[in-house]
């Protein structure tokens, strides 16, 4: 029978590196240049869920990137893992993209590769952290989705039971195909990628689709398709600056407790 | 041109390794050591990783890969645990024999098993009487109603309590000029008269078993001599040049980063005079240091491992390797203690470890007096 699967990846900053990151004095954005990446944690939870529908059930898995070109080391680590093909979709046209944008061209990157039964995604990226792109892309496509899923399973009558994580407990769904899921950690254990996986990973395609070979409407992508523009970011300053205060004790306390409540903090009014 | 260079299925075989190190073997090394436990459990996962098999070709279940590989993944190792280097290096050591001398009905019974971890190797060659004089071994095979029957007590053996196959060197007679001839012999570990001895307690690469191997009247059947009778020497020399040394090497590598990695991570953290100690002079010599002697020595040993994948003379360039290695891990051990201070000295930090594993590693593989004499010969010869 088998099922046809789209995972949905993205690579963001190694967090060994955090301490070198550094943000655009003028643009305000994070500057990548120079920081290895590596696959969004979550997104190999998503992996995971794909490879084991594939192995009990058969199909196939494919991945999809929205990404720069220098994103293929990480692409290949998702072949490496078990996918047997992958997309990447990169532009220069496409940089700036926020979600909704980010979502759009993934959405059409999709439509352009075929039908599938599953999308995955991981639940948010280490970078960004919205958890906005996968239900995004859910509507772009039409289909259901459920996001924060860390348990599913198929029903007799093909459809899948999903149980989604809340605080505190789950709540139970009841999904039919084709359905986007994007899944929490608990979902799975990652598999380890193997050294054959690397040596397999060589034959399988990187399909690099740009602006020419989507159906895109230019309104949507890039910049320009992003409502959502980044406002002011700093570093926060994390120097300490004192103040002494000299007289009698229980008026100095007052006048700190003043100080404090000044700063929005209510103890109630002092005695 | 860029001489020196992995190429990039290399470098993601190398994140596929650290990966699987950072997760099962960094949070428990210290444990391991302080246990003197060897974790035999992981070598069946190091298996379904490729570890276990990196340079077995495919078709004995292997991953096909090189020497260059089979580096990557010791210094990987090593740089967290050097004991569990040290024992995955040993099994590495028994298989070569078999993958290069051996039949093609030994490979196929016995390699799939190894490659995969499920079963681990060892090789036997080292007793009291002879460690760098390897013919003063005194082992002895005879031949009797056609079977061979060995008995022998060897010493030093790492995988002695966990191998389930081990490669003896025995003498088998005198070759026609009178000196001892060799043969190299698979035991298995349920063989009647075959047991390990004595367990010994070392102070460093805690984290492999070494101890005593014993055979007493020890029933082989002759299909289980690797190569012919008489190449036992040959065999046994030419695995632990260009596997042995060269596995010694690429563990004191993995503790060469791990003191450079340690040194940089302390010394940035520490804070003193209010500023941190990286900005010290000193302290900055001996990060500059502990980075020379890292990068000479992956050099070195990458060099004499693409040498050996090259299916080049390589047995110079590897004694050059260890010597070098194992030398400089001793020395940077030292200096990252001395750049800790008193916290160098605190079992909480890995840096005294690393001095008695790199102090430990200097024996394995032929002493560095013994490479400065292979060296020396080699040179005079012309190699």
């Amino acid at each position: 029978m088998g099922y046809d699967i789209a995972v949905c990846i993205k690579p963001v900053p190694d967090p060994k590196y955090y301490d070198k990151i550094k943000i655009h004095p003028v643009k305000k954005t994070i500057i990548r240049e120079g920081i290895p990446t590596i696959i969004n944690p979550s997104d190999k939870h998503a992996i995971e869920a794909a490879l084991r529908i594939k192995e009990e059930f058969g199909g196939k898995v494919i991945t999809i990137t929205m990404a720069p070109m220098s994103s293929q080391e990480n692409i290949r680590e998702a072949l490496a893992m078990g996918a047997d093909e992958a997309y990447l979709l990169s532009n220069r046209m496409f940089a700036g993209s926020d979600t909704l944008a980010t979502s759009y061209v993934l959405a059409q990157g999709l439509k352009k590769i075929g039908k599938f039964d599953f999308i995955f995604t991981g639940n948010e990226s280490a970078d960004g952290a919205t958890s906005q792109v996968p239900g995004q892309i859910a509507e772009w496509l039409n289909i259901p989705h459920l996001c924060n899923v860390r348990e599913f399973h198929f029903t007799k009558d093909k459809k899948v039971e999903a149980k989604i994580k809340i605080e505190g407990g789950y709540i139970e769904y009841l999904t039919t195909i084709p359905v986007l899921f994007s899944v929490s950690r608990e979902v799975n254990k990652p598999r380890y990628t193997t050294i054959k996986g690397v040596i397999r990973a060589r034959q399988k395609p990187i399909n690099i689709f740009t602006v020419r070979d989507l159906e895109l409407d230019n309104k949507y992508i890039g910049l320009k398709g992003s409502p959502t523009q980044p406002g002011e970011i700093y570093i926060p300053s994390i120097g300490r600056n004192g103040e002494k205060l000299k007289g009698d004790p229980r008026k100095i306390a007052i006048q700190i407790l003043d100080r404090i409540r000044s700063v929005g903090v209510n103890f109630g009014k002092s005695k | 041109m860029e001489l020196f260079k992995f190429v990039e299925e290399q470098e993601m075989l190398r994140k596929v390794v650290r990966e699987f190190v950072e997760a099962e073997i960094a949070p428990k090394a210290d444990e391991w050591d302080k246990k003197d436990y060897c974790p035999v459990e992981l070598f069946p996962k190091m298996g379904e990783i490729g570890i276990t098999g990196i340079f077995i070709p495919e078709e004995y279940g292997g991953a096909g890969l090189g020497h260059v590989e089979r580096t990557i993944c010791l210094e990987e190792i090593s740089r967290y645990s050097a004991g569990l280097g040290i024992a995955l290096m040993t099994h590495y050591l028994g298989m070569a024999p078999i993958l290069y001398f051996g039949s093609e009905e030994q490979k196929k019974k016995n390699l799939p098993d190894l490659a995969a971890g499920k079963k681990i190797c060892g090789l036997a060659t080292t007793e009291p009487g002879g460690g760098s004089d390897f013919t003063g071994q005194k082992a002895i095979g005879e031949i009797k109603n056609g079977k061979w029957i060995i008995n022998g007590r060897k010493c030093f053996i790492t995988n002695s309590h966990i191998a389930d196959i081990c490669i003896w060197t025995v003498v088998t007679g005198k070759n026609e000029k009178g000196y001892s001839k060799m043969t190299a012999f698979i035991i298995d570990k349920d063989a009647p008269g075959h047991k390990p001895g004595r367990k010994e307690n070392k102070f460093g690469l805690r984290g492999s078993v070494t101890g005593e191997d014993v055979c007493v009247n020890v029933e082989v059947e002759p299909n289980l001599i690797i190569g012919k009778e008489g190449e036992g020497a040959k065999i046994a020399m030419n695995c632990i040049q260009e596997v042995g040394r060269a596995g010694m090497a690429s563990i004191a590598l993995g503790i060469l980063r791990g003191c450079l990695e340690e040194s940089i991570k302390f010394s940035s953290q520490r804070i003193i005079y209010d500023k941190p100690l990286n900005k010290l002079q000193s302290i900055q010599f001996i990060i500059a240091e502990n980075r020379v002697d890292y990068e000479a020595a992956k050099l070195l040993i990458y060099h004499a491992a693409s040498l050996k994948d090259a299916g080049k003379t390589c047995a110079t360039e590897y004694s050059i390797a260890k010597l070098f290695a194992t030398e400089a891990a001793v020395n940077a051990s030292k200096r990252t203690i001395d750049l800790m201070g008193g916290y160098g000295c605190i079992n909480d930090y890995p840096a005294g470890r690393f001095l008695r594993d790199a102090v430990a590693t200097i024996p394995g593989g032929g002493t560095s007096h013994i490479q400065k004499i292979i060296i020396a010969n080699n040179t005079i010869k012309g190699d």
